[in-house]
């Protein structure tokens, strides 16, 4: 889609939430292609990981290196809860240029819910909702956080075969997750490894 | 984009079609029909004080829809969405003030018709009244969203949000209410020049409000 393959660096990232300082000394550099998981328990920054990286807040020190558009998945879907499903996401296949609407809502099992309001879906089914909104944007850069809470097994390894062909097509994808992913050549870290000291006292 | 967003923010908001219903514009006619019961029926009365009670009943119309204005879009995900689409939080905020706007202003100054007939007021004074509603609603749009983008990330905000608007919307109700007593058009204008710098601050001043709500 761009000129520049896409790439997204972490450098020397450090994110405080409140007072705590949740993670420091985090760097990353993923290219083109490269998928790459986050693991940590609750609570351990990998949403505030996300959010620095997709921009969203400034990191308490370090910086981002962003290049290619972003797509954000995360627990809020950015879904009219009022509107039925197919019109909430055709406002934003209509804002990405997304030709394939239909398609992409098939691919997610979403056809039989399009009369359905966002409100009334079950949590896995809004997950797949927000992933199709994903799917639609095109970018080269995923940012995902815990695409696989909520969703049944078919679903959970439809996420891991998207990835793996987001990457295949050129894509980036970081992945917090406290789940596993089935992505060949998938790096990983733990959120933990990058802790500071004594962060609980 | 920015013609699909506006789109979207007309339908969430407009009268009828969208979740906000008519309310502000139902409670501004009910103020109006109730205060000829509270005064009585004299018309001399009603005509002298009737254009202020129709600008005191816009101003508390103005407060009903601030609850949903930008909390639930930033519930939503829905502002961080489009700011990773490149849109910038003041041009977002600049297309709902003018959905805000479009959904309470038009239909409020329409409202002024009936709400003019039963408070008796007439000719030049009624006048007056219209032109200095149209030229006050966007003012009063324009605070409001600043105080629902200020107040957003409040637990208390709804609440907050209308004892907020009554002090900052003083300018307008002083000079808007004040064109009726004095009967001159020159008020009009001081209302009209609040409003467009009120208009043209609230964007940033919104779009700011939603950028530091991020950070928590």
């Amino acid at each position: 889609m761009q000129v520049s393959p896409p790439s997204l660096i972490a450098d020397n990232l450090a994110c405080r939430r409140g007072d705590r300082l949740l993670f420091r000394r985090l760097s990353f550099t993923l290219e083109a292609g490269a998928a790459c998981h986050v693991t940590g328990a609750n609570g351990a920054g990998k949403t505030t990981l996300i959010r620095a990286v997709a921009g969203l807040t400034t990191p308490y020190a370090g910086s981002v290196t962003r290049n290619g558009a972003l797509a954000l998945l995360e627990e809020r879907t950015g879904l009219d809860p009022d509107l039925p499903l197919g019109r909430a996401l055709a406002f934003w296949f209509g804002v990405d240029n997304a030709a394939e609407g239909d398609a992409i809502m098939a691919r997610l099992r979403l056809e039989a819910l399009a009369e359905v309001p966002v409100r009334y879906l079950s949590t896995g089914q809004k997950k797949r909702a927000a992933l199709a909104r994903v799917l639609g944007q095109s970018a080269p850069v995923w940012l995902l956080d815990e695409p696989l809470s909520g969703l049944d097994t078919v679903s959970q390894s439809l996420v891991s075969t998207l990835v793996r062909e987001h990457c295949e097509a050129g894509g980036i994808a970081l992945i917090a997750s406290h789940q596993p992913l089935d992505v060949p050549g998938m790096t990983r870290f733990a959120i933990e490894e990058f802790a500071p000291h004594g962060a609980d006292a | 984009m920015i013609t699909a967003l506006l789109r979207r923010d007309l339908a969430q908001f407009f009268p009828f079609t969208g979740s906000g219903a008519a309310l502000p514009v139902v409670f501004f006619v009910a103020v109006a029909m109730l205060f000829p019961f509270a005064v009585g029926p004299d018309a001399n009365v009603l005509a002298k004080t009737g254009g202020g009670v129709v600008w005191i009943a816009a101003l508390l119309a103005a407060i009903l829809p601030l609850e949903k204005l930008v909390a639930r879009d930033i519930e939503l995900g829905f502002f961080d969405q489009l700011k990773l689409r490149g849109v910038a939080e003041e041009a977002m905020m600049a297309v709902r003030l003018i959905a805000h706007w479009l959904s309470f202003g038009p239909p409020l100054v329409l409202a002024t018709f009936p709400a003019a007939a039963l408070l008796k007021i007439e000719g030049e004074t009624f006048q007056i009244l219209l032109l200095g509603l149209i030229a006050g609603t966007p003012g009063l749009a324009a605070i409001g969203l600043m105080i629902a983008a200020l107040t957003a990330s409040l637990r208390a905000g709804a609440a907050l949000s209308g004892l907020l608007l009554i002090p900052l919307a003083l300018p307008i109700l002083i000079f808007g209410a004040g064109a009726l007593a004095r009967q001159d058009h020159i008020s009009l204008g001081f209302v009209g020049a609040i409003s467009l710098a009120l208009v043209a601050l609230a964007p940033f001043a919104a779009g700011a409000a939603i950028r530091a709500a991020r950070e928590n």
